[in-house]
């Protein structure tokens, strides 16, 4: 029978091949002198509660780059499936990569299989996959989803353990998320509840944790419904600057040398505009 | 203390690329550090009759907050001020002594010291401890003998020069350049040199501890600012970002 996961052979053993490759890339750039770049972590704290109907998944969306933040409002719940959505801390890449490589198997799965996918499958592909690359993948998920047998919360951790679990806190700010929940959690909350304990919990980590920060985004999976609230609360506005129009410079701050202009013949097809952030 | 080292795990080949090792097992031997960094940045500006100093107030440790009210300005005279960021214990004992040579100058020499003799004294102090150093980041602001604004900033073993401003601490990098082009109008051309005054100054450092309180996570709660005239010394708290 055809394998179904596309990017993982099924041999056995370890896939090391690319670490001699990255030996030999990392002697060549420190000959020039140069390094590197390190991987970026998120620094996060992220959650998941199990409701009455359903679950609730909570992220900040803070990513920093050592002590320095590198994305203000970077998204870390990803989609995985229609009635399943993943929480990601660690490295953002690996977090990245990892729910969007299982998330196309579990569609290849779905299909094959004619049915909704189950929580622990997509659990299953994640942990086993985790575990092929002995912790040296770094991403700490949150795992959650309602499918035929109701709602299932798991976190992963780097080397492939999970839990299963009512209540579930990941990342540097996880301790003081789960300070709120260990005071606050029942069972079979309410939706509003539920969604106010996992908007204080992420809130926790924001103000008293320094690796995250900026705003809380929600997920709220049901039975045949999935409220992905982004931003659900922003917690934290950007400071207005008091001095506005005077940071702006006027044409011909910047001192110019030379100007050649070169008149090319284009006809324009489509035009689109972008805005930049310049608040 | 010396534990053995074992290395138990080979290297891995390698003919154009030296490999790590990944797997390192065997006793690991740790080392106590008596210092630790607790964050903060301090920032000081000089005018034509005026200084200010100004510093955040978060403490940190790691990636926990140990207080958000731990301001790190401190009052020397009626004309200095001093901002000190780095690691808070020595930060704290650092103006302790300060504090005492200008009790014993003052009893000595019946004169208050000016912001120039401090800077010089704080630069000895500093020096003295060359081999265990103290690990602080200063930033002297005050006005000197002709009633001026005068800044000087000092690099954790006491090598200091005196500056029309600076920014050190945890966001120096952020702020020093954009100190650089606004108030030394640097890479700009075509712009009219004004001279700094006070309101532009106190407005230039909120703006400017709100664009870093965004990027760095050592900043933020509130900003403390110190504004040093010949009237004397008055504060201003303003709070920044939380998270």
């Amino acid at each position: 029978m055809a394998t179904l996961s596309v990017c993982q052979p099924q041999l056995g053993g370890f896939s090391f091949e690319n670490c001699k490759r990255n030996a030999v890339l990392e002697a060549e750039v420190t000959k020039l002198g140069c390094n590197i770049p390190s991987a970026r972590k998120t620094g996060t704290t992220i959650c998941g509660v199990v409701f009455k109907d359903g679950i609730v998944l909570g992220a900040d969306t803070r990513a920093t780059e050592g002590m320095i933040v590198a994305d203000k409002n970077c998204s870390k719940i990803h989609y995985i499936s229609p009635n399943i959505y993943c929480c990601g801390a660690g490295t953002a890449a690996d977090t990245e990569m990892t729910t969007q490589i299982i998330s196309s198997n579990l569609e290849l799965h779905s299909l094959s299989t004619s049915r909704l996918p189950r929580v622990a499958t997509a659990n299953r592909m994640l942990k086993q996959m985790l575990f092929r690359y002995q912790g040296h993948i770094g991403a700490a998920l949150v795992l959650g989803g309602v499918d035929c047998n109701g709602p299932h919360l798991y976190s992963i951790y780097p080397h492939g353990s999970t839990d299963k679990l009512p209540y579930v806190t990941m990342g540097s700010g996880s301790l003081a998320a789960m300070a709120v929940f260990e005071d606050r959690y029942k069972q079979d909350m309410e939706e509003e509840d539920a969604k106010r304990l996992v908007r204080d919990a992420i809130a926790a980590g924001i103000f008293n944790d320094l690796g995250s920060g900026s705003n809380i985004d929600l997920c709220v999976i049901t039975k045949g419904r999935v409220d992905y609230l982004r931003p659900h609360d922003m917690a934290n506005k950007k400071g207005v600057r008091l001095i506005r129009p005077v940071y702006a410079y006027k044409q011909g701050t910047t001192g110019v040398l030379t100007k050649s202009v070169i008149k090319l013949d284009l006809e324009v097809v489509e035009e689109t505009v972008q805005t930049m952030d310049t608040s | 203390m010396k534990i053995c080292l074992k290395i138990v795990s080979g290297h891995f080949y390698g003919d154009n690329g030296k490999m790590k090792e990944y797997h390192y097992t065997g006793p690991v031997e740790h080392r106590f550090s008596p210092y630790s960094f607790n964050g903060g940045t301090v920032l000081a500006v000089a005018g034509e009759d005026f200084a200010i100093v100004a510093s955040d107030t978060r403490l940190s440790e790691g990636y926990s907050i140990h207080s958000r009210d731990s301001p790190k300005c401190y009052k020397l005279t009626n004309t200095t001020v001093i901002g000190c960021s780095g690691f808070h214990g020595d930060c704290l004992t650092l103006t302790k002594i300060i504090d005492a040579r200008l009790k014993m100058y003052k009893h000595s020499n019946n004169k208050s010291m000016t912001s120039g003799a401090i800077a010089a004294m704080l630069s000895t102090i500093l020096y003295g401890r060359r081999f265990f150093p103290y690990y602080v980041y200063n930033i002297i602001g005050g006005l000197d003998e002709e009633g001026k604004g005068a800044v000087y900033s000092f690099d954790p073993v006491g090598s200091y020069q005196r500056d029309t401003y600076k920014a050190g601490g945890s966001a120096s990098a952020m702020l020093q350049p954009l100190l650089d082009n606004q108030i030394g109008f640097k890479n700009m051309e075509g712009v009219q040199h004004l001279p700094l005054n006070q309101e532009k100054a106190v407005q230039l450092v909120k703006d400017v501890f709100i664009s870093a309180a965004e990027r760095d996570v050592y900043t933020g709660d509130a900003l403390r600012i110190c504004i040093v005239t010949k009237e004397g010394i008055k504060e201003e708290t303003v709070p920044l970002r939380k998270d």
